[in-house]
């Protein structure tokens, strides 16, 4: 069966308080701690930041308590503007980019886990490799038979290229596969979202020749049809993408050769 | 990762026994029978609803007349395709272990079939005359 309660040893318990003397305005970040060579189980550990001395977002934050309070806290971030899509993860219940995400925009505590239901590496640093996978093989590349003109580029129109905008822009940071239920329940088989919306980013491009092939190894009850519509996705992009529309437009096109 | 996959590579684990190839029919049937039942449930809710108070005959009467009969059967088809579809989508996304999803699978189809055909038989009767 699908599993609903957390294995024993993946429920949390509670961790160490780091706390902001002499702060005026005081936030507090719960973060989600689990290291692989301790053997213990995850924790929340709490740290007291001073909104007075750190920058706007939730990413500023994590990077000011790896700096300043404890060097052991473990998360990804590279681009810090939320086109790396590297600093994705759990912030207040939603996925989203730390970066992105103002610190402002949560009431209360902090708290910040790691994308849902994947295997964890270290407290952030979720283990991608599936989904990673799972997009080599939608063959993210444009497959053509027919040769451009050796001093032209492939061209395309003012139309044509627009069906590809919202298709893009999409930085691969897998918010949206990992808040899906469908994806959580059945991700070794449903490619979820994300991936969905880098195929139709294919299928949608005129320059592209198998589409035929591509609709092919997408017609599957579970590699495409596991999309119940939940739009989750769509309403956790940071992106502010539509993965969800992405894939109804991917079972149009379905329908449209049968 | 898990032990299942030992040391496949990822894209290997990903690619599996590659598409099924279906899927559409499936999805195409759940959205036609959901579409069908709009209209049917509404006429069936109305003319059960005219029905109040009336006896045994009455009913068998209507029940019987070639267009009521027609639309109860189709009634009936729709209902149980459309549940069968639904709940075989169900059973797919939460009950992973292959022995159990087959049973359920087996047994929530073979249920809706005979379900419906006890209905369809049912219907017949009435059209037919008991």
């Amino acid at each position: 069966m699908a599993q609903f309660k957390l294995p024993a040893n993946s429920t949390i318990s509670e961790g160490k308080t780091f706390r902001a003397e002499g702060a005026k305005r005081i936030k507090r970040f719960r973060l989600y701690r689990w290291d692989p060579e301790s053997g213990q189980n995850p924790r929340l550990d709490t740290y007291e930041i001073d909104l007075d001395k750190c920058g706007p977002m939730v990413l500023d934050a994590l990077i000011k308590i790896k700096n300043e309070v404890d060097s052991t806290v473990t998360f990804r971030r590279s681009c810090r503007e939320g086109i790396c899509g590297s600093c994705a993860m759990n912030i207040d219940g939603t996925n989203t980019l730390a970066c992105l995400k103002p610190i402002d925009d949560v009431s209360g505590d902090v708290k910040v886990y790691p994308l849902p239901h994947m295997p964890v590496v270290k407290d952030l640093v979720p283990d991608l490799s599936v989904p990673y996978a799972q997009y080599a093989s939608i063959e993210p590349w444009l497959k053509s038979e027919t040769v451009p003109p050796p001093d032209k580029e492939r061209t395309q129109s003012v139309e044509e290229r627009a069906k590809i905008d919202g298709l893009w822009e999409c930085i691969l940071c897998f918010c949206c596969s990992t808040s899906c239920p469908s994806y959580w329940w059945n991700g070794d088989r449903y490619l979820g979202p994300a991936v969905l919306l880098q195929a139709y980013r294919w299928l949608a491009d005129s320059r592209d020749e198998h589409k035929g092939e591509r609709l092919d190894n997408l017609e599957d009850p579970f590699r495409l049809y596991r999309c119940h519509t939940i739009m989750n996705c769509t309403k956790t992009c940071p992106k502010g993408l539509n993965p969800a529309k992405a894939i109804g437009e991917i079972k149009k096109m379905i329908v449209a050769r049968a | 990762m898990t032990a299942p996959n030992g040391m496949r590579t990822m894209l290997g684990r990903v690619r599996g026994l590659g598409s099924a190839k279906s899927g559409f029919a499936h999805w195409w049937a759940q959205r036609m029978t959901a579409l069908a039942l709009v209209p049917l449930v509404l006429w069936f809710v109305i003319s059960i609803i005219s029905l109040v108070g009336a006896d045994h005959a009455a009913v068998s009467a209507w029940a019987g007349q070639p267009v009521c009969g027609a639309l109860l059967i189709a009634l009936v088809i729709a209902v149980f395709h459309h549940a069968q579809l639904g709940l075989s989508v169900v059973i797919e996304d939460y009950v992973h272990e292959e022995a159990p999803k087959i049973v359920a699978l087996v047994l929530v189809r073979g249920l809706a079939g005979l379900l419906g055909l006890i209905g369809v038989v049912s219907v017949l009767k009435l059209m037919v005359g008991s």
